[in-house]
């Protein structure tokens, strides 16, 4: 019973969801259903940060610092997704009273998979998660593309669950335990079986965080998905799965860290390297967002290569100033609409800056942020990541780092260019819709701002991986 | 010392300027109007508040001045500011370029007049960052920033080929300066901090020195550009409007410049010695190769784009004969050739407003037409071949006085490059403004406005009096050079 009050957050948005389930069913307002559910979201904050840290059912589920920060992050990336949402749901066909409710759901889900310290909650949290996923992105059903990303999402996904599952039964096999203490405790270090259950693992993570080369579904469901659900997809659903990943390799597979070091090494030079050259040809932008990720994802994944504190630091620094990023670049493509029409495609930003000064100064200093040059956010998102390659003497990871991110650089001022060098088009009237810009405004001055007091994310990150190591 | 935060002043009263023109909606010709006077008082006021540095500036302190120190990311790397006699000329210039830069571009930028006014404002604050900062991740932060308005201003007020133009601008420094991102991040890792004067005291192992002084080469190289990685900068010149020129050769430049003066040398004195040879032979071919091509140049920003490759050749050889001199000469030659470069982009601009067209082919006799025009474009082509008087001689002399101590073949050798400078500038001279006025759109040519004066005369004056009293300048950087070469001396031994 006891273990009921460390659960109080999930269970409380649990009910939340059902609740709005039903009343769904008789409640025709969909705006209403919507606002409820971005306010228990915040409640579900509150919870969480009045919540006492200790580990609960026998110590399969923690709730410590590290799940304080990372749940916060997601339901701030779940927070936004609902008000983009809310800002698109009649134009993109996609008004169902569902969508919070199954956010909710996923979110629960994330919020399981970075508190589990347990092969089994950690596979509950990542399937509760995964499957609210594949409805959402299928959602629009008059949609040849928004199908295709949802049962592409699906098979793909449900392969890789499979072998995760696969994965965590040799590890149980070789090791005898399900909790990663436990696990930890009893590793044989010699043992050929684990090796095995941990590749397997890893793969069925890589495939949720989307790494090279496990990669091949997130252009096309990023492109065919809704994109409040394109944005949802990149912003909460990888922190959740980095997180798992985090815990599950530095809780139980410390010892061996060699093993899997070259693992996560190889997986993220092949991120950062193939995400640098794909996107350079891209026409479509949610495309192009899908490599910029799979990018991303290979810088953070240097973070957790390096196995020290100043490598998970640097990753919750990553991870933050992406989520930031993402919520700026997906409020403004959701902007980019004419007589309720969107528009996705590279060459439809052409000339916006004469029609928009201020917006596209803010999402052309979002692009260099994101290629990382200083002094904006993007800078000190990679800086801290290249310091900690270094220091744990990872000098190729950091050369092939820096290489990467002057080639990403190319695609990044190609979005600059082709808004500011090219002819001028019809305006956008996106522009106007206040809770996009609600989130667009405040997003992209923080990007801009960091530079000049930087520590609060340093601290929260530094609060935050006490408890991890 | 005073307690106003005189350089954060200096580096954020642009950023001030950049708010209050985003209050300017309007779109129409007035408020254009309102923008750039805006731009110009501000930056004009910028450049009074850093005359005032000169004031007081104490001109016996070897040291830095003016010092602000603040916690920022973490220890050891903290929001530290100071100038002192290599950087506070190179501050000065930069603020009076500026104001230069926005009056020369009243008449030529008819389009979007904000954006282009914000990017030269916060192009400002980057290159005054960086003359300022005494951290290695704050000099980062600036000399990376200023990428940022460069491109913006090269890409959407340049010429024809101005999107390659600057990608190849951008990317070409971007990979340049990363690796020297991550020597700093060494830096950082190996002694716990970034702050220039504590690290100016370290001592780095001779193995360090010399991967580390690589990775800060390969920045600077790019920068300020040195053969063979110098195809950039005609590109951009070229295609730049003209103030973007103008402040590209004025500032920009110099910044590398600055940067192996106070972190190549100043940190790696063993390994800069190492290299010292590679380093003359890079810039002795500069020079001559440079030259040469500059002299079949038909497009005359494209020959001063490749003579200020062949000036930057000096500057190189001055700065790693470690001598007062060659250091001194170094620093008056990057302050003189700011002057002289802008005023020649400007000289350019001026011709290009009314008949739009560069090439050199299209004029011819516009002495008859543009006598006051003919006469300061004469001045600084006579500046820039180093002819004694001007502010270019007194940098070439000093250069080529401490490459003499050093080697005579170098010293021959670059020589040489003055004899082809003043080939290749007189011909210039020779076939714009001599000749007989015979092309007909030549007639409607008109001389100089009285906004262009304006903008010619502090040059004229400033060029003029360097090149015949360059004395007070000389005060300025004396004790700041001697102590860093005098710093070197000791850690070699």
């Amino acid at each position: 019973m006891q273990s009921l009050v460390y659960i109080l957050p999930e269970l409380f948005l649990f009910i939340v969801a059902t609740v709005l389930l039903v009343t769904g069913l008789f409640l025709k307002n969909i705006k209403l259903i919507n606002l409820l559910a971005i306010f228990s979201l915040l409640v579900t904050v509150i919870l969480i940060l009045n919540q006492p840290f200790q580990s609960a059912f026998l110590n399969s589920f923690i709730v410590d610092e590290f799940s304080l920060v990372l749940k916060v992050i997601i339901l701030i990336g779940s927070i936004a997704s609902l008000i983009m949402f809310v800002s698109s749901k009649d134009d993109l066909n996609i008004n169902i009273y569902e969508f919070p409710i199954l956010i909710i759901f996923s979110t629960i889900g994330m919020m399981v998979m970075v508190s589990a310290n347990d092969l089994l909650a950690m596979f509950i949290g990542l399937e509760l998660q995964s499957l609210s996923l594949y409805v959402l992105a299928a959602l629009n059903r008059n949609s040849l593309l928004s199908s295709e990303a949802g049962i592409k999402y699906f098979i793909l996904g449900a392969l890789s669950s499979g072998l995760l599952l696969f994965g965590i039964s040799y590890i149980y096999g070789f090791s005898g335990n399900t909790n990663f203490n436990l696990i930890a405790v009893n590793i044989n270090p010699e043992s050929l079986g684990l090796i095995i259950g941990i590749v397997f693992v890893l793969a069925g993570l890589a495939f949720k965080v989307s790494a090279v080369p496990f990669h091949m579904w997130t252009p096309d469901v990023y492109q065919g998905a809704p994109t409040p659900i394109t944005g949802f997809f990149a912003l909460a659903p990888k922190i959740a799965a980095m997180g798992l990943l985090v815990r599950f390799l530095f809780n139980s597979f410390g010892e061996i860290y060699i093993d899997w070091q070259q693992i996560i090494f190889f997986i993220s030079i092949a991120s950062m390297m193939l995400a640098a050259f794909a996107a350079i040809a891209q026409t479509n932008l949610k495309r192009l967002m899908a490599y910029s990720s799979i990018g991303h994802i290979g810088y953070a994944l240097i973070g957790v290569a390096c196995f020290t504190d100043e490598g998970l630091r640097s990753l919750l620094i990553y991870l933050m100033i992406y989520l930031i990023m993402n919520i700026a670049v997906f409020a403004f493509l959701l902007s980019l609409k004419r007589n309720d029409g969107y528009f996705e495609n590279i060459s439809d930003l052409s000339g916006m800056h004469k029609n928009h000064p201020l917006r596209t100064m803010l999402i052309a200093l979002i692009m260099f942020s994101l290629a990382g040059i200083p002094p904006l956010a993007g800078f000190f998102g990679k800086f801290y990541i290249f310091v900690a390659a270094i220091e744990s003497e990872m000098l190729f990871l950091a050369i092939t780092g820096v290489i990467a991110s002057v080639i990403s650089a190319f695609y990044y001022l190609r979005i600059v260019k082709i808004m500011y060098f090219d002819e001028s088009k019809e305006e956008f009237d996106g522009s106007s819709i206040k809770s996009l810009n609600l989130l667009y405004y405040p997003s992209s001055i923080l990007i801009i701002i960091f530079f000049i007091y930087p520590s609060p994310v340093i601290n929260i990150s530094e609060y935050a991986i006490q408890s991890i190591i | 010392m005073s307690e106003i935060p005189i350089l954060s002043i200096l580096i954020f009263i642009p950023v001030v300027g950049i708010f209050f023109m985003l209050l300017i909606r309007n779109n129409d010709d007035q408020s254009s109007q309102n923008l750039k006077h805006t731009a110009l008082w501000i930056t004009f006021l910028n450049f009074i508040i850093s005359l005032s540095l000169l004031f007081s500036f104490d001109l016996n302190n070897p040291d830095f001045q003016f010092v602000e120190k603040y916690a920022w990311i973490e220890s050891g790397i903290s929001y530290h500011l100071g100038i002192d006699g290599v950087s506070i000329l190179f501050v000065i210039l930069t603020t009076m370029l500026v104001p230069i830069c926005i009056l020369a571009s009243y008449e030529s930028i008819k389009f979007s007049v904000k954006e282009y006014l914000i990017s030269f404002l916060a192009l400002e604050t980057f290159m005054i960052g960086v003359f300022c900062s005494l951290d290695l991740v704050l000099f980062y932060l600036f000399f990376e920033g200023g990428l940022i308005p460069m491109f913006l201003i090269i890409g959407i007020w340049g010429g024809e080929r101005r999107v390659y133009s600057t990608f190849k601008f951008f990317l070409y420094t971007l990979a340049g300066s990363v690796f020297m991102l991550l020597a700093i991040i060494y830096i950082f890792i190996s002694t716990g901090t970034t702050d220039v004067e504590t690290l100016l005291v370290y001592n780095f192992t001779t193995n360090e020195q010399l991967i580390l002084w690589t990775a800060f080469f390969t920045s600077f190289m790019v920068k300020i550009p040195m053969w063979p990685f110098h195809t950039w900068l005609p590109d951009a010149h070229v295609e730049a409007p003209t103030a973007g020129s103008v402040i590209l050769a004025g500032v920009l430049l110099k910044m590398a410049g600055y940067g192996f003066i106070r972190f190549s040398i100043g940190f790696f004195p063993d390994a800069s010695e190492f290299f010292a040879p590679f380093i003359f032979s890079l810039s002795v071919i500069a020079i001559i190769v440079t030259s040469l091509i500059a002299l079949v140049q038909e497009d005359m920003k494209k020959l001063i784009a490749y003579s200020s490759v062949a000036h930057m050749g000096f500057v190189t050889l001055g700065i790693f004969t470690f001598t007062v001199q060659g250091i001194e000469g170094g620093i008056i030659q990057m302050i003189s050739h700011g002057i002289v470069s802008a005023a020649l982009f400007l000289c350019v601009g001026v011709v290009y407003d009314r008949l739009h067209t560069r090439e050199i082919a299209r004029y011819g006799g516009l002495v008859s037409k543009m006598p006051f025009y003919s006469f300061s474009f004469m001045i600084f082509i006579l500046a820039s071949l180093g002819l004694p008087g001007t502010s270019g001689f007194v940098g070439e002399f000093l250069v080529l006085l401490s490459i003499f101590s050093i080697n005579t073949y170098f010293a021959i050798f670059a020589t040489t490059g003055v004899v082809l400078a003043a080939t290749y500038s007189l011909w210039l001279y020779r076939r714009i403004i001599f000749g007989a006025l015979i092309k007909d759109d030549l007639s409607e040519m008109f001389d100089l406005t009285r906004r262009e004066i304006i903008i010619f005369l502090p040059l004229i004056i400033l060029t003029i009096f360097i090149g015949l009293y360059p004395k007070p300048i000389i005060n300025i950087i004396e004790p700041s050079t001697e102590k860093i070469v005098n710093q070197i001396k000791m850690k070699l031994d």
